[in-house]
């Protein structure tokens, strides 16, 4: 089916693709509706965010490896408000690992896995002219953009942004920047409960968007079983923030009332500080923020990982040639994972201390919820077998990133069992155990995703010398940087110490060098991204030019469109004829059955693009 | 000799650096963590081996046609079980009754020592029964700075005449049991004891209960394991295990004098 021809199915000539008049740049780049433009938006603004996340971490391990030393050049900059001398206070540490996890968690690979990906792919892969609402998708990123924007102002507040870590557990979220401050308005705690107010907002907006699109808007021939995993990813992925991000905001809410309004829901009565009874009616709870915040804390981490697992699922049939194994068992695992996910949410509080009867529950639910993880990696390594593997950098990644998914999946077994858990909870091996999941993981998995779809949104190849360079010493760094952490918290070494340890020094010693170690692979970790960073620039304009729309030859529907993809996408009405992954059909002549072809259509190489 | 060291003769908590054991029931929490990193290492192996098996084999070099089936057979679906049944082990076995045993059976009997710890940013504040064995009540809102009722504790209850309070340090008896109450009076902090392989969460407005057994003498760091604030990093106390000789003595002394002040005049509150 040629796109030039003037088929009865002929997009290119309907009156959809006349409905628009040129757009100005503004309107067509900026305030898009695009959800191509969107995901594009998403991307990039996230990927910055994880290079401000990174940033902190690199002052904390400075910290951490040589407490009480100026840091160079950096701690001049922050300035003696918090760094006296150049020295890396405590308050500057706190900040900066609050501010580290929410900016990585909420700001960085969340955006960059389910709404950058999810924006850019979901669509196409369904087959879809845009998302089912799309104003509604370009008002999801400006409330992210805005609640993002206010997270990084909170660092200018005279009080300095948030520091009571990721969880802002009550009481201290509620009670520190609170008695000396002029305007408790302008405080970074404050600030943090705002933004998240928006950031989650813009996320449930997102949700509904990708729920209904998924369920709505799938083409011609697009049956359940015919979506690539990906999208059935997307589509739990979209209940998981449906369902389980309300409660924190009503959380947030709820603190932020005790914060300026001096209502009481997480803080007890006669609660003490600076020496003296708080004026507050008292009767609340600190553990019902905790409640709240972890019954989207844990479905959260599936969150940043389904989009991981989903894009290696997408991308490792296509560079091995064959089709995905157990792709029924991955969607029915899939399904399994996202309810689970939603009541284990307590096995975070073991330390808390509980019953018998709650604490069996969640420990049943915590060890069951491994077996539909156990097989999705599964299916994934067993796909290989059997395989012919080209080894690009997108592969590299993908491939990678099943051990280390792998080592972050089983360090958290010790994990799911209470009296383990008492021992190790709060210590660096939970720290090593969720970065294995995050950073080597989920992180390695957005990478080879960058890798894979860069040509269709570029028509260029990203550089393959580059991705090697960027592959393999990240690859080295990571173990560097995230092994130790076992060993340390093994020893018992706790999380957020600014001083790495030093006040411990009975229980820290033998393991105290390693923060040097780990604090140097963090650097080189930094460094090992410049070529990356380099290539996505480099490649807009320099890459090698793509000679197909279907450039790996990938089954899958979003390579029907042009390159890259003008709005609209299609240009000609997009039919789902057979599964997703038919790769190497014994007796085929091609080695790939595109999705998007009719029986005894041969694929061919053909570059085309967009009407306008 | 302890189950594990017969067990395995290459042991991966020593390799890993746990630190000195020195409860009863720590000795099965170091088994199943021993047990449980093994099984660990057997999978992470086996999927290794698997994929440099695969990674070398089915390089596109070597193989430049894929084959459409792939595997075939149950291997993936015995894996599972597998997988399955050695966690029901561990839960069944060892996370269960270990747990039961925590929360449900605590100590009763003359010889139980029950303390109390309350948490403040940055130092922990250690309350023991004093003579009579009884722990007086406390309540956060009996604080008074200007009276050195620095816990909340309850002047009136007559269990608490012989109560004393101790800053710093955590001094209990060898070989029996304690049941540690903890709570905080300002934000939560953790009382993590790791060489009892014991923490709790100390949350304002909460009374939490854990129970050990030291059988070792010793001074061990107690970690503040949650985050409370810019000191969190130096909220250190001590724990010191004695004899219980020296015990008595510590008891005898500290109680006799909380006693003394009881009796006497309460101290004007200093304006």
């Amino acid at each position: 089916m040629s796109a030039t021809a003037a088929t009865p199915d002929d997009l290119s000539h309907s009156d959809h693709a006349h409905e628009h008049p040129k757009q100005s740049f503004l309107w067509k780049y900026i305030f898009s509706t695009d959800h191509k433009i969107i995901g594009l938006q998403y991307g990039i603004t996230s990927l910055l965010f994880l290079l401000v996340g990174f940033f902190l971490m690199m002052v904390m391990r400075w910290s951490i490896a040589f407490p009480g030393k100026p840091l160079p050049l950096i701690g001049t900059i922050i300035g003696d408000n918090w760094a006296p001398g150049g020295v890396v206070s405590p308050d500057l540490y706190n900040m900066f690992g609050a501010m580290h996890g929410t900016i990585m968690v909420f700001l960085g690979v969340v955006p960059l896995g389910f709404a950058a990906f999810g924006n850019y792919v979901v669509p196409l892969q369904i087959g879809a002219v845009d998302m089912a609402f799309p104003k509604l998708n370009a008002w999801s990123f400006w409330l992210f953009l805005i609640g993002g924007v206010m997270m990084l102002a909170s660092f200018f507040m005279p009080t300095g942004s948030a520091q009571v870590g990721w969880t802002n557990y009550s009481p201290l979220a509620t009670t520190v920047q609170y008695l000396d401050v002029k305007n408790i308005f302008f405080t970074g705690q404050t600030q943090w409960l705002l933004s998240m107010i928006f950031i989650i907002s813009s996320s449930l907006l997102g949700a509904v968007n990708f729920v209904t699109t998924i369920l709505n808007v799938r083409c011609r021939g697009m049956t359940w079983m015919r979506m690539p995993f990906f999208v059935w990813a997307m589509l739990v992925t979209g209940f998981l923030l449906l369902l389980a991000f309300p409660p924190l905001e009503v959380a947030a809410i709820l603190q932020l009332f005790d914060r300026v309004f001096g209502s009481s829901f997480f803080l007890p009565t006669g609660l003490v500080e600076g020496g003296r009874h708080l004026d507050i009616a008292g009767g609340g709870s600190p553990l019902l923020y905790q409640h709240l915040f972890w019954f989207l804390g844990h479905p959260e981490v599936y969150v940043l990982i389904l989009p991981a697992i989903s894009i290696v699922a997408e991308i490792i049939p296509c560079h091995v040639r064959r089709p995905l194994w157990g792709h029924k068992t991955m969607i029915y695992a899939v399904l399994v994972l996202g309810f689970l996910s939603f009541i284990v949410w307590a096995h975070h509080m073991y330390l808390t201390g509980m019953g018998t009867v709650v604490s069996t529950f969640f420990q049943i639910t915590t060890v069951l919820i491994s077996v539909p993880s156990v097989i999705l990696l599964t299916c994934l390594m067993i796909t290989l077998w059997g395989g012919s593997i080209r080894f690009n950098s997108a592969m590299l990644f993908a491939c990678a990133f099943l051990p280390m998914f792998g080592i972050g999946g089983l360090t958290g077994l010790p994990l799911a069992f209470n009296m383990i858990d008492l021992y190790l909870h709060d210590t660096y091996y939970v720290i090593g155990h969720f970065h294995y999941v995050v950073a080597p993981g989920s992180l390695f998995a957005l990478f080879a995703g960058i890798y894979h779809w860069y040509p269709k949104m570029a028509g260029r190849f990203m550089n393959e010398t580059l991705g090697r360079i960027h592959f393999w010493p990240s690859l080295v760094f990571m173990n560097l940087l995230f092994g130790p952490m076992m060993i340390q918290g093994m020893a018992g070494f706790h999380r957020r110490w600014y001083d790495g340890g030093m006040a411990f020094e009975e229980t820290t010693k033998s393991f105290l060098w390693m923060n040097e170690l780990m604090s140097f692979a963090a650097w080189g970790l930094a460094l090992a991204q410049i070529p990356f960073i380099f290539n996505v620039f480099y490649s807009i304009k320099h890459g090698k030019k793509v000679t197909s729309d279907n450039p790996w030859q990938a089954t899958t529907m979003e390579w029907d469109t042009p390159t890259p993809p003008g709005h609209g996408n299609f240009l000609h009405e997009p039919v789902a004829y057979r599964q997703p992954y038919e790769y190497s059909v014994t007796g085929a002549e091609e080695d790939y059955q595109p999705q998007f072809l009719p029986d005894g259509a041969k694929p061919e190489d053909k570059l085309t693009h967009a009407g306008h | 000799m302890s189950i594990h060291h017969t067990l395995a003769i290459f042991s991966i908590n020593k390799f890993l650096g746990l630190p000195e054991l020195a409860s009863e029931h720590g000795e099965m929490v170091d088994h199943m963590l021993e047990l449980l990193h093994w099984f660990m290492l057997a999978l992470f192996v086996g999927w290794s081996a698997f994929l440099v098996v695969v990674f070398t084999k089915f390089r596109k070099e070597r193989q430049p046609k894929a084959d459409y089936h792939g595997v075939r057979g149950h291997a993936t679906t015995h894996i599972e079980l597998g997988v399955v049944i050695v966690e029901v082990i561990l839960l069944l076995g060892f996370a269960f009754p270990l747990w039961a045993e925590r929360a449900d059976d605590l100590p009763t009997g003359a010889d139980v020592l029950k303390m109390r710890a309350v948490g403040e940013k940055f130092v922990w504040n250690f309350q023991y029964p004093g003579l009579d064995g009884a722990l007086g009540g406390m309540h956060m809102k009996n604080i008074d700075v200007a009276t050195r009722n620095v816990i909340g504790r309850d002047m009136k209850d007559p269990n608490g005449k012989d109560d004393f309070v101790k800053g710093g340090t955590m001094t209990i008896p060898l070989n029996r049991p304690v049941i540690v109450e903890v709570t905080s009076k300002d934000v939560i902090h953790n009382l993590c004891l790791t060489p009892m392989r014991m923490a709790q969460d100390a949350t304002p407005g909460i009374r939490s209960h854990f129970w050990f057994k030291p059988t070792k003498t010793g001074k061990w760091d107690i970690i503040c394991g949650q985050l409370c604030g810019p000191g969190h990093s130096g909220m250190k106390a001590t724990l010191d295990v004695v004899e219980q000789k020296e015990f008595d003595d510590f008891m005898k002394e500290n109680g006799e004098e909380a006693r003394r002040a009881a009796a006497a005049p309460a101290p004007a509150p200093a304006k």
